[in-house]
């Protein structure tokens, strides 16, 4: 009996705190299963920084607060046949969106640098400038989350969301048998 | 309720269940009684109906009603737990999501949150079709023991009646209308009104979601343990069927 060609996946963090990274590894010891579903492309796991090839999936932890972001997330629609967001941030901007609806700011992008940067009770920055050198990728007015930038197939919810879950919809996508989440297994936190 | 309304019983059905219901009671008060559960974010035990969110629409006679104001009636077929029901429920739940600033991961209701649980038992989880509004709204922490975050509030009005009806007070109100309608106390800010840490506006149970915060009690219960850990919104509804 010929072997089942592996599928491949590939992973990346946007805006997000490589949380949902950390979880893939909370699959634990079902990764050696996993691994012989896939091969993994892209993706801070194996630290290839371009595609090879095309993909099956594609995984995005993070949402978009930056031009790099949009054009990571671009790449990923371009280059993968299914695109799941991974975790709040990538599905609804998570931690990093509390910056768009600063309360009693007409600017609350600007009023975040300069706390995090300049006014800041704790911050001790000689310079007192926000850094702004080119090489940094620009920001941009408010962080979006994944699929107000491209379309998005599936979104597995949590912060971060559970081994569980990563490893049951992983699996199941990948034999053709993803019917939907088990309730019990559904949390936004 | 009367002492004599077991005279006046009539039966109904609801997806085909019998229900029996009394004079005066709604198909949501039936409903409940006989284990019935029928989704809802607005009524609440003890509180004065409401009808406002449209959660716990069913189809009776083919129309659709509020099942929390809507009478029962004798022979009546309701339709409840349908999918079209359940997924206009969904789309009305999500609505509420964009329309406030929703975090779950650092809300301190996180796990006992009705909205929250809601979502869980819809099956709130496919990509989302609308925006996310992101509205700018205030944080109230002036009171020593209470905090308000209205970002996460829902207009359900619920702590309004507790605050006029059980505790006498009237410390809450709407402000505004259409989209821009909010709840607002009758003060300068949440310091300055006569609300007390012990009044039921202000208990755990009142406010649906994470709005009304009491302070220092944030987060104390573990994940795993708080209350819709445990089990799906509205479970000790229908587990009286069994
Ligand atoms: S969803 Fe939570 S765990 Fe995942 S990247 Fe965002 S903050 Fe981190
Ligand atoms: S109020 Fe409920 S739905 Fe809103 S952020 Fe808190 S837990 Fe989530
Ligand atoms: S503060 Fe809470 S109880 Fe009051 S209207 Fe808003 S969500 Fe409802
Ligand atoms: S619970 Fe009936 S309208 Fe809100």
């Amino acid at each position: 009996m010929s072997e089942l060609p592996k599928a491949r996946i590939a992973t990346a963090s946007l805006a997000g705190c490589f949380g949902c990274h950390m979880a893939i590894l909370d699959i634990d010891e079902r990764l050696l299963e996993l691994m012989k579903l896939v091969d993994v492309d892209r993706s801070p796991l194996t630290d290839k920084k371009r595609f090879t090839q095309r993909c099956d999936i594609g995984i995005i932890e993070g949402g978009c607060c930056n031009e790099e972001n949009v054009h990571v997330l671009h790449d990923f629609r371009r280059n993968c046949d299914v695109l799941i967001a991974l975790g709040q941030c990538a599905i609804m901007g998570g931690l990093p969106a509390m910056r768009n609806a600063i309360m009693h700011s007409d600017a609350p992008l600007r009023e975040c640098l300069d706390e995090a940067f300049v006014t800041g009770r704790y911050i001790r920055n000689t310079t007192h400038n926000v850094p702004n050198d080119p090489a940094l990728p620009l920001l941009l007015d408010e962080v979006y989350p994944c699929s107000q930038v491209v379309e998005i197939d599936y979104q597995i919810p949590g912060c971060a969301p559970g081994g569980d879950i990563i490893f049951d919809t992983l699996s199941k996508l990948l034999t053709g048998k993803f019917r939907g989440f088990e309730r019990e297994m559904i949390r936004f936190d | 309720m009367s002492g004599t309304r077991r005279e006046t019983g009539f039966s109904f059905t609801i997806d085909g269940v019998e229900v029996t219901a009394y004079a005066g009671q709604t198909i949501m008060e039936a409903a409940d009684e006989a284990g019935v559960y029928i989704p809802r974010l607005c009524d609440h035990q003890g509180l004065r109906h409401q009808g406002s969110c449209r959660v716990c629409t069913v189809k009776a006679g083919g129309r659709s009603v509020a099942a929390c104001t809507q009478p029962a009636a004798p022979g009546q077929a309701v339709e409840n737990e349908t999918k079209h029901l359940n997924k206009m429920r969904r789309d009305l739940v999500e609505m509420l999501f964009h329309e406030g600033n929703h975090l779950c991961p650092i809300c301190e209701a996180s796990g006992n949150c009705e909205l929250q649980a809601m979502a869980y038992r819809l099956d709130m989880t496919e990509t989302t079709r609308f925006p996310y509004l992101e509205p700018c709204r205030p944080l109230d922490a002036s009171h020593p023991d209470i905090a308000l975050d209205t970002n996460r509030c829902i207009s359900c009005g619920r702590c309004i009646r507790a605050s006029q009806d059980v505790d006498g007070k009237g410390v809450f109100g709407y402000v505004g209308r259409g989209i821009h309608r909010r709840v607002a106390v009758n003060g300068e800010n949440l310091a300055e009104t006569d609300a007390e840490v012990t009044d039921h506006a202000i208990s755990q149970e009142v406010c649906p979601v994470g709005c009304i915060i009491r302070k220092r009690v944030g987060f104390v219960t573990p994940i795993g343990e708080r209350e819709f850990d445990q089990g799906l919104i509205g479970q000790e509804i229908e587990e009286k069927r069994k």
